[in-house]
């Protein structure tokens, strides 16, 4: 007779699980495999072993999943969201279970089940994922097994941004060309998925009780779990990881299944997959190309741009070496003295570009003509100064520099080059034969090469082969340009409606393009990139993005043959074009013999040279050579370098700081707590001296760091808020601790009227985060924390609204003279920060020192926001001052937008008086998330470029990594030279 | 301020203005206002990916999405060439307040000064700004601009919850293109017949309660959020119709809900930061005659008994206070909180807070403010859903799927 069963199929992103329940709903079958994106076919291969064995019986069928939701709308098959499903799965086997965990391949979720039952979904920021561990093993040329075994050896954990895969993947590819250990690397990775998780996720609810975890990465893989389990501190009773973790969800849907579909045959499910029907309603370009004819004709037009060989063996005289040792990829070029290549290397660098390089450095040594003097050598990339150290290499040159003389050598009057590697793409404009703007890409639009070959990776393909495929494919899939989070999203839905891989690989070179013009760049028409364009790096290689990236210009461009090592042939024509100037010097680089006994050891350190506490990684050559990286200034390098050049940011930050102990009453009325936080870096000097004159002791919160972070990280509601904001949550939990009797912090629309501007706003957020603040807050009450409106224009206001705040103290009488003195500090304040900057200003000029505006926000100045940039700058030789110290300066200019916010309204008129001093110049600094910069530095940009500057902008956020900053800087440093 | 093309009064006449399509039916009869005054207009329908595309090359692309989309519209339609450059304007609204969308329109004029410097870029606003405009509201047009509006949201709400249940497919839709051709009509012909409201406001309660309606019992998903996106089917991916496919009923709050709390905020804030002045007086007076439009409405709904009435605006204020001061007034400000409650108080347990990705003011009033209603109303299902150009149709429905498999739990 024939039984019923129920089958539950869960089509993840990556992955297929299938259950058969029988009538006690115990699991009888269960099997789990990779779909490589074939998700029709896998299903239908599932099923057609369950008809095998079960041909008579009827079944009860249901399909759950984010990749399974297309299949079951065009099959016509039931469909139970996943998170339910996992809920009713839960309900059955753990019913005492507090809370779920499951992370699937591109999702995280999250189910609370004591206390109210809430299931949640990652946002559209999609961090920690199974598919980002993916990439990051990738990354480390590793499995993702092989990454769990390094992670359970690790001796430490760095910090690494926990919300975006794509800001980890910046900050850890540092750390890697720095030489930090791999097994380190490992337990960081995990322990971003658990921050992410646990905050971006769990978003103030406590995750307590029984935990169950659940899905691929979770059963899998120990050191996640490990990590899991101590952030959370559970112990084994309370952290559960079932033995069927990995199909829990589809157990889920087998019992949906059972509650609500019809039963019938698999034969007949089998079929109704087979007709199913794609959606059919995905967008599509034009293909690449037209034809045969037109490919032949592009790639004879390219082939054009090639370099001369010569052979290693036979070849006499002086040779130089260029090495690019980029994020992830190593690059080698040996030129003769008439450039032509002896010797080139391209590889992936594994995460360890030292062992690479040298390596790579031997075997040139050991083949090469004895008749052969390498004469000179340079080194650019992520791991320059690693490689400098580590190899003697006779030059460092920023990777700006080494681009721009690679492609002046093919096309002297360049205008334009783009340089599209793994994980960045730069470019720069050049005018006058010097570097005169460089964008990079930033979080949210960085699609890069890397892209590509881990998604052709996930398919199943080489990259080579999967770029060719694109090649003639006829209608490209329109992919947006966002994120590679989104672009994968996109992707799979391109394939749920029927989409080929052609057409696919065809899309991702057009949205890498896309990405890299309108998002990069940054371009209103093609026009504006120049004439001449040169276009290098790994990716341009692939002659589907150069063809994209041609036609989406309307115009062809020049592409080197040597593309992906021009910033090694960069390098070596710096090397051969200082060798010239100084003929009768030798070359430092490391000699043969040296090479035979090199190693290194690697250990992490703290600095102590001053409160930043920066993480070193200390990196010996042996014979007492040392290469230490991690360091935000050159103090704890060993370097003697003195970093004395004067720096308003520290001045300004450290009268903030020193307020706390001024004046404080002997015995106070009550303990007010003011966090240090946005609006407070400014108004410190009012409130303190308002609560000091009332006879109130007002108690800072700490300075900022990332661990202050953490204490307020579950009380965020809003993962994209930027991260000043993001910040002022553990100032709240710092000050509560610190027992206060209360903490103030009003909310203000409007912020003080500094005239010569439409407006006077605060941005949303920092009128109003304290609304949010007691919203999300739970230790937060009426009375230990007051957030009163106010107008600080209106003195009347001010006084009547802290009469009503303050009521309770019976000090009315009193409230109106504290309130003058508040505003005369105020004053005070602000006129000495612009005494300071004249001080500054005129210090510098008689040194010859070019001083840079670093011009962003009052609470730029908190050094974990800034992450130490104006260090970075003053090391590089510039004085640094504040916007609002030269904003009063300058009227402001005419503007295309409309200027109605307080502090933005300083960045317009700092800028314009920028372009009236001839040794200063402007970074702004963004923090990410900032909508309203979206509109401000356009703005600024063409104030300064109007008025003949330079336009560097730094974009900030919680990770911790200066590499992007750094290239910027030393680009700009380059440029001014 | 850098100068830009000007409307002037002879372009009344020659010129036709496009519309950028945020709420079809109010839209529409908004434009029949303006045509009864001589201005040639039209409603922009283009809704193809091509838009986002003009959206990402004109506009920077961390700007919010909404001004993407506004101006990946127009551009689009300008570009297609139905339209000749020497003939046409754009308008665009200006609310003014401290949220960027304030700067739609400049952004909008920095795209359309590359391409078709022709162009003028007209401001529809109420707070005087580009006063020099040829382009002008007057008091009376203002009056009916609001009863366009009020006649707008009572079609909205009918055909909403109609179409949900309706039997015969397309019956609603047939409604609903009676009365946009009637009072479309009744406004283009310049008549006073629209101040008769108590009758047409029946007529109108009675043509949608003629509809055939199924008893069966749907999950009633309110939406919330951004204006833009709230409302715009080309920004939130079609989600009324999307959630009619799921079997359930949207709630979309009036646009009037949103007019008044702009109105509110002007003499708000004159309490708040103690400058009541003769501007914040005639405010005050210009809002109770808003809110006493409101309440007739409201009253005859109510009596009626099919539809379910508008939010009473003083409930919705007072509601609010139990979250948010009503200071915070920049984007949509408190009043995204006082609609959640008050759709929850209404029994729509279910909210879909429709939002830009990176949505400053939505930081504090929606994502900042879920958790709050969520404790104060238990019961309460609420899912942010973020809407931007890479954000993709499957990530988003998948999560509203998630919302309404809680909702049948």
């Amino acid at each position: 007779m024939a039984k019923r069963y129920s089958l539950g199929i869960d089509v993840g992103s990556t992955t297929v699980k299938t259950v058969i329940t029988d009538d006690r709903n115990s699991i009888i079958y269960s099997k789990y495999q990779r779909h490589f994106s074939k998700v029709r076919e896998t299903v239908a291969e599932q099923l057609a072993i369950i008809n095998n064995s079960y041909p008579d019986d009827d079944f009860t069928v249901c399909i759950t999943g984010s990749a399974g939701l297309g299949l079951a709308e065009s099959a016509g098959i039931p469909f139970v969201q996943e998170v339910h499903a996992a809920f009713l799965s839960v309900k059955e086997k753990v019913p005492d279970a507090d809370a779920v965990i499951e992370l699937g391949g591109e999702d995280a979720k999250i189910i609370f089940l004591t206390g109210g039952v809430e299931q949640r979904m990652n946002g559209s920021c999609a961090g920690g994922t199974g598919a980002f561990i993916d990439q990051m093993a990738t990354l480390l040329g590793i499995t993702a097994d092989r990454l769990d075994e390094l992670s359970l050896r690790a001796q430490k954990v760095y910090p690494i941004a926990s919300r975006c895969g794509v800001f980890a993947k910046s900050d850890i590819q540092p750390l890697l060309n720095q030489g930090a250990l791999r097994e380190d690397i490992a337990a960081s990775i995990f322990q971003a998925v658990v921050d992410q998780t646990v905050s971006g996720l769990a978003q103030g609810r406590t995750i307590e009780g029984k935990v169950l975890f659940l899905g691929g990465p979770l059963h899998f893989l120990k050191g996640l779990k490990n990590a899991f389990v101590k952030t959370l501190g559970l112990d084994s009773e309370h952290a559960v990881f079932p033995d069927d973790g990995i199909v829990f969800v589809a157990y889920g849907c087998a019992l949906y299944a059972k509650q609500t579909a019809e039963p019938c045959r698999i034969s007949e499910i089998i079929q109704k997959i087979k007709n199913a029907e794609s959606a059919g309603n995905i967008i599509t370009g034009e293909p690449l190309f037209a034809d045969k004819a037109e490919y032949d004709n592009f790639i004879g037009r390219h082939r054009q741009f090639d370099l001369g060989y010569a052979d290693i063996r036979t070849y006499k005289g002086n040779a130089y070496l260029g090495i690019d040792a980029g994020s992830t990829t190593t690059k080698l070029v040996l030129i003769t003295e008439d450039g032509r290549i002896l010797y080139h290397h391209y590889s992936s660098n594994m995460g360890q570009p030292l062992d690479k390089i040298s390596a790579q450095v031997k075997i040139i040594r050991d083949s090469m003509n004895p008749d052969i003097i390498i004469k000179g050598s340079a080194v650019t990339g992520y791991g320059e100064d690693l490689i400098k150290s580590g190899l003697s290499v006779d030059h460092g040159i920023v990777e700006t520099v080494a681009h721009f003389k690679a492609a002046a050598y093919f096309c002297p009057d360049v205008d334009f080059i783009i340089d599209i590697g793994g994980q960045d793409i730069k470019c720069f404009r050049i005018k006058n034969q010097s570097i005169d703007s460089i964008m990079l890409n930033e979080a949210c639009s960085s699609g890069c090469g890397s892209f590509i070959q881990t998604f052709a990776m996930a398919l199943g393909y080489d990259i080579a082969e999967f770029s060719q495929l694109g090649l003639f494919a006829k209608n490209p899939v329109e992919l947006g340009s966002r994120c590679t989070v989104f672009m994968n999203s996109s992707v799979k839905q391109a394939q749920k409606d029927g989409a080929t891989v052609e057409d696919i690989s065809a899309g991702l070179s057009m949205s890498i393009i896309k990405n890299a013009i309108y998002k990069v760049i940054r371009a209103n028409s093609p026009d504006e990139l120049g004439k001449n364009i040169v276009v290098q790096g790994g990716t341009f290689l692939n002659d589907a993005v150069l063809r994209a990236f041609e036609k989406e210009l309307g115009r062809n461009v020049i592409r080197p043959a040597i593309s992906g090592l021009m910033g090694a042939f960069g390098c070596a024509l710096y090397a051969k074009e200082n060798a010239e100037k100084n003929p009768s010097a030798e070359s430092t680089l490391i000699s043969g013999k040296e090479l035979e006994s090199f190693t290194y050891t690697s250990k992490s350190a703290k600095c102590g040279g001053c409160t930043a506490n920066c993480q070193l990684n200390i990196i010996s050559f042996g014979k007492g050579r040392n290469f230490i990286s991690g360091n935000r200034c050159e103090k704890g390098s060993g370097k003697a370098k003195n970093n004395n050049l004067p720096n308003l940011y520290e001045y300004k930050y450290n009268s903030i700081i020193a307020m706390e102990k001024l004046g404080q009453p002997a015995r106070p009325t009550a303990k007010v707590g003011l966090p240090l936080a946005l609006s407070f870096y400014e108004q410190i000097p009012f409130w303190h001296t308002f609560f000091t004159e009332l006879g109130f002791e007002t108690v800072f919160s700490d300075e900022s760091s990332r661990e202050m972070y953490y204490l307020g990280q579950h009380t965020i509601p809003s993962d994209t808020v930027c991260y000043p904001a993001k910040l002022t949550h553990g100032h709240i939990e710092n000050l509560l601790d610190k027992g206060v009797d209360f903490i103030f912090y009003p909310c203000m629309s409007y912020n003080l009227d500094e005239g010569n501007s439409d407006n006077h706003f605060n941005c949303p957020v920092v009128a109003y985060y304290p609304e949010l603040l007691t919203a999300n807050n739970l230790r937060l009450t009426g009375e230990n924390f007051r957030h009163p409106y106010m107008d600080l224009n209106n003195r009347k206001n001010v006084i009547r609204v802290m009469r009503e705040t303050l009521r309770h103290y019976n000090i009315n009488g009193k409230i109106p003279s504290a309130v003058d003195k508040a505003y005369e500090a105020y004053y005070r304040h602000q006129s000495d920060i612009s005494r300071k900057a004249s001080e500054i200003i005129a210090e510098a000029r008689a040194d010859g020192k070019n001083i840079i505006v670093l011009a962003g926000r009052p609470y730029h100045i908190d050094r974990e926001i800034n992450h130490g940039i104006h260090k970075l700058i003053t090391s590089l030789g510039f004085a640094v001052i504040t916007e609002d110290s030269v904003a009063g300066l300058a009227e402001t200019p005419n503007l295309g937008v409309l200027n109605q916010w307080t502090y933005h309204s300083r960045l317009y008129r700092a800028a314009k008086y920028v372009t009236t001093q001839p040794d200063m110049q402007l970074i702004q600094l963004v923090s990410f998330g900032c909508g309203i910069d979206a509109v401000t530095s356009d703005e600024v940009r063409s104030i300064l470029e109007n008025g003949g500057k330079l336009y560097t902008q730094l974009k900030i956020d919680e990770i911790n990594n200066l590499g992007a900053a750094r290239i910027r800087l030393r680009s700009l440093a380059a440029a001014l030279k | 301020m850098s100068e830009y093309k000007k409307f002037t009064e002879d372009m009344i006449k020659t010129h036709t203005i496009l519309v950028p399509n945020m709420l079809p039916i109010h839209f529409r009869l908004l434009i029949a206002i303006f045509e009864s005054k001589g201005y040639h207009m039209e409603l922009l329908e283009n809704d193809s990916r091509t838009v986002v595309d003009e959206g990402l090359k004109n506009v920077h692309n961390d700007s919010c999405y909404p001004a993407l989309l506004v101006i990946g519209q127009f551009m689009d339609a300008l570009k297609n060439g139905k339209y000749n450059p020497d003939k046409t304007a754009l308008l665009i609204t200006q609310t003014g307040g401290g949220c960027r969308a304030s700067n739609y329109i400049y952004l909008l004029r920095k795209a359309v000064e590359r391409n078709f410097p022709q162009i003028p870029v007209v401001s529809l606003n109420f707070s005087g700004l580009e006063k020099d405009s040829a382009f002008k509201i007057t008091a009376s047009m203002f009056l009916k601009l609001l009863y366009a509006v009020l006649y707008g949201d009572l079609l909205m709400t009918c055909y909403n919850k109609c179409r949900a249940y309706e039997v015969n497919k397309g019956d609603s839709r047939a409604v609903l293109g009676l009365w946009e051709k009637k009072l479309g009509d009744i406004f283009r012909s310049g008549s006073s017949k629209y101040t008769h409201t108590k009758k047409l406001y029946r007529e109108i309660l009675s043509s949608f309660g003629s509809v055939k309606l199924s008893s069966q019992k749907k999950i009633r998903v309110g939406i919330v959020g951004e204006i833009y996106v709230k409302y715009s089917p080309l920004a939130n991916n079609h989600l009324e119709d999307f959630l009619i496919s799921e079997g359930c009923e949207p709630v979309v709050p009036s646009l009037l809900e949103f007019v008044m709390y702009c109105a509110a905020g002007t003499f708000n804030d004159a309490e708040i930061y103690d400058n009541k002045n003769i501007n914040s007086r005639i405010y005050k007076l210009g809002y109770e005659l808003i809110y006493s439009k409101q309440k007739e409405l409201i009253k005859i709904m109510k009596d009626d008994g099919r539809f379910e009435p508008l939010h009473d605006f003083e409930h919705l204020r007072s509601l609010a206070d139990k979250y948010i001061n009503q200071g915070v007034v920049m984007g949509e400000g408190w009043l995204i909180p006082a609609e959640m409650a008050a759709l929850v108080q209404s029994g729509v347990k279910n909210i879909i807070c429709a939002q830009p990705f990176g949505c400053l003011p939505n930081h504090i009033v929606a994502k900042g403010m879920s958790r709050a209603i969520k404790t104060a109303n238990p019961d309460a299902n609420i899912v942010a859903i973020d809407y931007d150009p890479g954000a993709t149709r499957v990530n988003q429905e998948n999560r509203i799927k998630l919302m309404l498999a809680n909702a049948r739990i």
